[in-house]
């Protein structure tokens, strides 16, 4: 049996977890650095392990690679079986490199504000344990190819969640934030428990119908994701239309919820309003990202015509997010919560790429799920940075921040641009695949969904005017500008944006041939064009005569 | 040779990059360092364009595959550049107009403490600009495109700490947005047609496709160009535009980025020519424009505004030239060439005397400035000429062709159109000899500024002058060079095509008219502001006047029309989203009750509650599955 990297990737942080959260109180200064300095080293080295994973992983190849597989709860056909396919595998590596860089944002947010009190002693362990433990969590759910491993995992990682929320809020407000975190973490909670708990039932249903057809080894049911979609592909399994439709809608629930899609989204911009933005950036960035991913995975894979039953509907809830969440960022007077709503239009952008059902449309809604986590991040950390500074999240608490602090501003304008998918940057390619990918099938959703281009550059310059030009506010005339350490944070995050904006070829690359395999799995294929160039190439091109028409 | 291509723009990209990215240790020489970039590049295309003179008409498009850039499925977008007559002869006006307003910046920035900055941006338009008339597909078009977009936003909001400033920023890149909505979908309409959206291919399968999906893209093609070369109805952002330093002025909201919906428009001939329905909205945008930034030119007290009108109509002029299509695409051309030079010109000179009244900008607190100016005046007044249409000098040239092709499109349109075009030429002629007697004639009519400090006109620093006097060379003699054996029509020719039209009057006819115009506006404007003196308060007016001063309402529509119906469906929205969604899962948490409270108890920062609720979510997980067993 060959080194089984992909367990020991998704191990690491668990292991760096409980070490953190092992670690003792610390006594000095010194040595209250230890437990961030020994989290953000494991996280690196996961990111070092997902590197090789992506370096080991053949595009070309089968679907699923680096599999391994582990009997777990052999009665039910359960096991621990892990593999990637070019999609998960540019997701893990989005969260690997995601989680040192939001760790080295947040150093200081989990510092105890009073060292010796019995309730700080451990704080900063805890935070940074946590973090750890959603990496975890969040790579096996990347990298699972079982069912019910899945679920497990997908559910589990709520609980870390919570706490994150619930327990770790930026320093801006008093008592009453405190008030405002526990109630936005129990919301969390409770959406996505409701949500889990229709998946459960959806996943039992599921193992029932394997059973029925005896798909699993000993002629029971099983929980392999290959095997079944295998089996549905062939007829092996077949759905009744109902059930299929009852089961899809019971997985497509808990994903709508997590990712989350209009109007199942109201939680989100509470958690991301209220946690630390290192917490903030874990939602939306990683965590949300395992909803969307698994409606590529699992949604499209296990129910292909149901799939393609639902999607008219689930595209126009998306392009419904896409405006509302962009009418609502419009409307913030809280940066954070702006940056919630943001994202919840992207991700309307992304669940449309998703059930277009184009090879541009997924291929889209992939790139968009790494682009989206990288200027996500770019932009909600610095906004971090900026409102430590003022102890404020209030836009109207900020004004001429760029004439004191002029690299912030900087940096926070090219998160900005990459939030309203300037052209250049990555968020373009990934957009503009989606609206095309849509509008090869679907003309006017795509061209309705054009308007969330405008509103997203409404939103951003405005928050930009708002808080970074006109005259410098009293309040923020001695702000000093970006930290060495934020400058790290932040620097290869506006990297990967350009190179990803300018040379996205390498991950398109990995993700086509996975998403040509989605496609098969529903039976879809791209409409053709109408009148097809005979020859793609500039070669063919002659000149014009005056009337413009062409020499045949 | 054509290893140059890819210089003409990594030249200035490398340089706004070093001076973006560089630090205060470039502040000494940043400004330096930006004017060498810039002329680097014009060096390499003065190189290309030579070399592609030497080659046979055949023989000089080139191509240039760099490298494949979004490849997903039938989806095909690479990088890769289209030199051609049309494009060269862009590269030259970019880099040529843009390297002697680099140098100008010197001396107008001269004080600035973000003077690196400024020319970082500036680079990094030349950048986006040159990528954009480049590139050899609409995708990569579209990142130029939006680039200078961006570049725009930059520098109109140069000086942020004015917030008029940052709000015209904002509203130039959002209405330019808009229009940039209609560049995708003609690009994904183009996609869905021919299943790719390079020049080549499109262009040459168009003609495949049904007039009705033409029309579409035509239409869709003409939004983004009105967004950019503000056109009517997304003009409005050009005149607040006129709030970043008067280079940017010149550069960006005259000679270049304005003119690029032209540049979409003559490139996609080849679609345009296919759906006449879509060039008869192009040829209304344009004689519309033409006469509202005139108007709107004419009732300015600001010398920017006034002279941003002007922009306005005379680009009105080349969209409707190139909306006849190939009767008027190398007029067009040509238009924009001549233009490039003594708009910039007008407003360097525009300009030097704001540097010499102290920042001053209303025309009613300037008069008998010839004096203090003389090399400003001169360059100035032979722009004033050149735009006119004084015969003899450019814009004569070039606007006499285009009010010829106007009426060459023939039957009642050809009249409607060229009648449009005669009436705006007298009315060029009538706000821009007001801008001339207002400013340099007349008494002195200066006003102590906010200090209480009398205005000291003195001339600008060579450094700014000599920019002003080469820019003035090319406003008299550009069109003439242009008009001789139509050298500039067969230049482009191979690339836009030519065909003559049935003009109903002569040429010789037609210039006449168009003299005579020119004359009536002239003396119409010397018997306003010549022979009586200009008050310093401007007078009530008319309620025409009174409205081309707010922009014939131009704003005041919009907010009626889009911002506030805006504002109120979005607070509403969030009133909605708060009390109405968030109400019901409220409710549920209430009905839970005590639950969010003990959860509440649970937050509190130990790592041992927290391992043991782990504890407790892992055990009900192994229950889950034990459960399951009896299912």
């Amino acid at each position: 049996m060959s080194f089984p990297l992909l367990t020991v990737t998704a191990a690491v942080p668990a292991v760096g977890a409980v070490v953190t959260a092992a670690l003792p109180a610390a006594t000095s200064a010194a040595t209250r650095r230890t437990p961030k300095t020994v989290a953000l080293a494991f996280s690196a080295v996961t990111l070092v392990l997902a590197a090789v994973m992506t370096a080991r992983f053949d595009p070309g190849g089968k679907r699923y690679q680096l599999t391994e597989s582990y009997t777990w709860i052999k009665s039910f056909g359960i096991s621990f079986s892990l593999g990637v396919d070019g999609i998960g595998v540019v997701l893990a590596l989005l969260t690997a490199v995601l989680v040192p860089l939001v760790m080295l944002a947040s150093w200081g947010d989990a510092d105890p504000e009073d060292p010796h009190s019995f309730e700080g002693r451990r704080r900063t362990q805890g935070f940074f344990a946590l973090i750890l433990a959603v990496e975890a969590m969040v790579l096996v759910s990347f990298l699972s190819t079982d069912v019910f491993l899945f679920y497990v995992f997908f559910e589990a990682m709520l609980i870390p969640m919570y706490f994150l929320i619930g327990g770790f809020g930026d320093r801006a407000g008093g008592p009453e934030a405190a008030r405002q975190r526990s109630y936005a973490a129990v919301k969390f909670l409770l959406y996505n428990l409701v949500g889990g708990l229709v998946m459960l039932a959806a996943v039992i249903g599921l193992y029932m119908l394997t059973a029925r057809a005896h798909l699993g080894s000993g002629g029971g049911g099983t929980f392999d994701l290959a095997t079944i979609t295998n089996a549905v592909s062939s007829g092996k399994l077949s759905y009744a239309p109902a059930a299929e439709k009852a089961l899809f809608l019971g997985f497509f629930f808990a994903f709508a919820v997590k990712a989350p899609l209009w109007p199942l989204h109201t939680w989100l911009p509470n958690a991301m309003g209220e946690s630390t933005a290192g917490t903030a950036v874990l939602i939306t960035a990683v965590v949300d990202k395992v909803g969307t991913f698994a409606m590529l995975r699992f949604c499209l894979g296990l129910f292909p015509d149901a799939s393609r039953y639902f999607a008219p509907a689930i595209l126009v809830l998306s392009v419904v997010g896409i405006i509302y969440g962009a009418l609502l960022a419009v409307g913030q007077k809280d940066i954070k919560r702006l940056i919630a709503y943001a994202s919840i239009s992207h991700f309307g952008f992304i669940i449309m790429g998703i059930f277009a059902m184009t090879t541009q449309g997924q291929s889209g809604a992939t790139l968009y799920m790494v682009n989206h986590g990288i200027s996500t991040a770019a932009l909600m950390l610095v906004a971090g940075f900026l409102i430590s500074r003022r102890g404020s999240r209030l836009i109207a608490d900020f004004g001429g921040v760029q004439k004191v602090a002029p690299v912030l501003a900087g940096t926070f304008l090219v998160g900005g641009l990459a939030t309203l998918s300037l052209p250049g940057l990555a968020p373009f390619v990934s957009e503009f695949l989606v609206l095309v990918g849509t509008f090869t099938r679907y003309p006017a959703i795509g061209i309705v969904a054009t308007v969330g281009i405008v509103l997203a550059a409404l939103y951003v310059l405005v928050l930009y005017q708002r808080t970074m030009t006109g005259p410098v506010k009293e309040s923020v005339s001695k702000m000093p500008d970006l930290r060495v350490r934020e400058v790290a944070v932040v620097a290869p995050l506006i990297a990967l944006l350009l190179l990803l904006g300018i040379y996205p070829k390498p991950v398109a690359d990995i993700v086509n041939p996975a998403v040509t395999a989605t496609m098969a799995d529903v039976h879809r294929t791209d409409s053709k064009p109408a009148h097809p160039a005979a020859d793609q190439s500039w070669f063919s091109y002659t000149s014009l005569d005056s009337h413009g028409g062409e020499a045949k | 040779m054509n290893a140059l291509i890819p210089v003409l723009v990594a030249a200035p990209l490398a340089g706004a990059a070093l001076l973006l990215l560089g630090g205060r240790r470039l502040d000494a020489f940043g400004h330096w360092l930006g004017v060498v970039a810039s002329t680097a590049s014009f060096v390499a295309g003065a190189v290309l364009f030579f070399d592609m003179l030497g080659r046979s008409t055949a023989d000089r498009p080139v191509h240039q595959h760099l490298f494949s850039w979004v490849p997903v499925g039938g989806f095909r977008a690479d990088v890769g550049f289209q030199l051609d007559q049309l494009s060269i002869t862009f590269v030259l006006l970019i880099t040529g107009v843009g390297s002697l307003i680099h140098l100008y910046s010197v001396g107008y920035m001269a004080h600035d403490e973000r003077r690196r900055r400024f020319f970082g941006y500036l680079n990094l338009f030349l950048a986006a600009m040159l990528l954009l008339v480049l590139a050899d597909n609409y995708l990569l078009l579209y990142v130029g495109w939006e680039g200078v977009g961006l570049a725009s936003y930059l520098l109109i909001g140069f000086w942020q700490h004015k917030p008029s400033a940052a709000t015209a920023a904002k509203k130039a890149f959002l209405v330019n947005r808009v229009g940039d909505v209609g560049l995708s979908i003609a690009i994904m309409l183009m996609f869905t047609q021919f299943g790719s959206f390079a020049f080549g291919p499109v262009f040459g399968t168009a003609h495949t496709a049904s007039e009705g999906k033409l029309t579409a893209i035509g239409l869709m093609l003409l939004l983004a160009a009105c967004g950019k070369s503000a056109q009517v109805p997304l003009q409005s952002w050009l005149g607040d535009a006129m709030e970043g330093p008067t280079p940017v002025s010149a550069l960006i909201h005259a000679a270049t980025m304005v003119t690029a919906g032209v540049y979409l428009i003559t490139r996609s001939a080849a679609i345009f020519n296919l759906a006449p329905d879509a060039q008869l909205v192009v040829v209304c945008v344009g004689a519309v424009t033409l006469m509202f930034g005139a108007i709107v030119g004419c009732a300015k007290d600001d010398i920017k505004k006034a002279l941003a009108g002007s922009t306005m109509s005379q680009i009105g002029y080349m969209v409707l030239a190139a909306g006849l299509g190939p009767i008027g695409y190398a007029f067009a051309i040509m238009h924009l060439v001549t233009h490039g030079f003594f708009k910039a010109g007008l407003f360097l000179g525009a300009g030097s005397v704001m540097h010499g009244m102290d920042d001053e900008v209303n025309m009613r607190h300037y008069g008998g400035l010839r004096k203090y100016m003389p090399v400003t005046f001169v360059t100035f007044g032979l722009g004033y000429l050149a735009i006119i249409g004084f015969p003899g000098l450019s814009g004569f040239w070039s606007k006499d062709r285009i009010i010829e092709a106007a009426f060459a499109k023939g039957g009642t349109e050809g009249w409607i159109l060229g009648g449009v075009a005669l009436l705006g030429a007298a009315i060029t002629a009538f706000y821009m000899t007001r801008v001339m007697i207002m400013t340099f004639f007349g008494e002195k009519r200066w006003q102590p500024n906010a200090e209480g400090h009398e205005p000291h006109p003195h001339e600008s620093p060579s450094v700014m002058t000599l920019p002003m006097v080469v820019l003035a060379i090319g406003s008299v003699f550009a069109g003439g060079l242009f008009a001789l054996n139509n050298a500039f029509l067969h230049w482009l020719e191979p690339i836009t095509g030519h065909s003559e039209g049935n003009a109903p009057l002569g040429s010789l006819t037609i210039s006449g008219l168009t003299l005579l115009c020119v004359a009536v506006g002239v003396a119409w404007s010397w018997a306003v502001y010549g022979r009586q003196p200009v008050p310093a308060v401007a007078p009530v007016g008319s309620a025409l006047t009174r409205a081309a001063r707010r922009d014939l309402l131009q704003d005041d529509f919009n907010h009626a029309v889009l911002v506030r119906p805006g504002e109120y469906l979005t607070r509403g929205l969030v009133y909605g989203d708060t009390k109405g969604l968030d109400g019901f899962v409220n409710g549920l948490a209430a009905t839970i009750g005590g639950l969010s409270s003990r959860m509440r108890r649970m937050q509190n920062g130990f790592v041992r509650s927290y391992a043991l609720s782990m504890f407790g979510g892992a055990a009900v997980l192994v229950a889950t599955t034990l459960l399951m067993r009896s299912v």
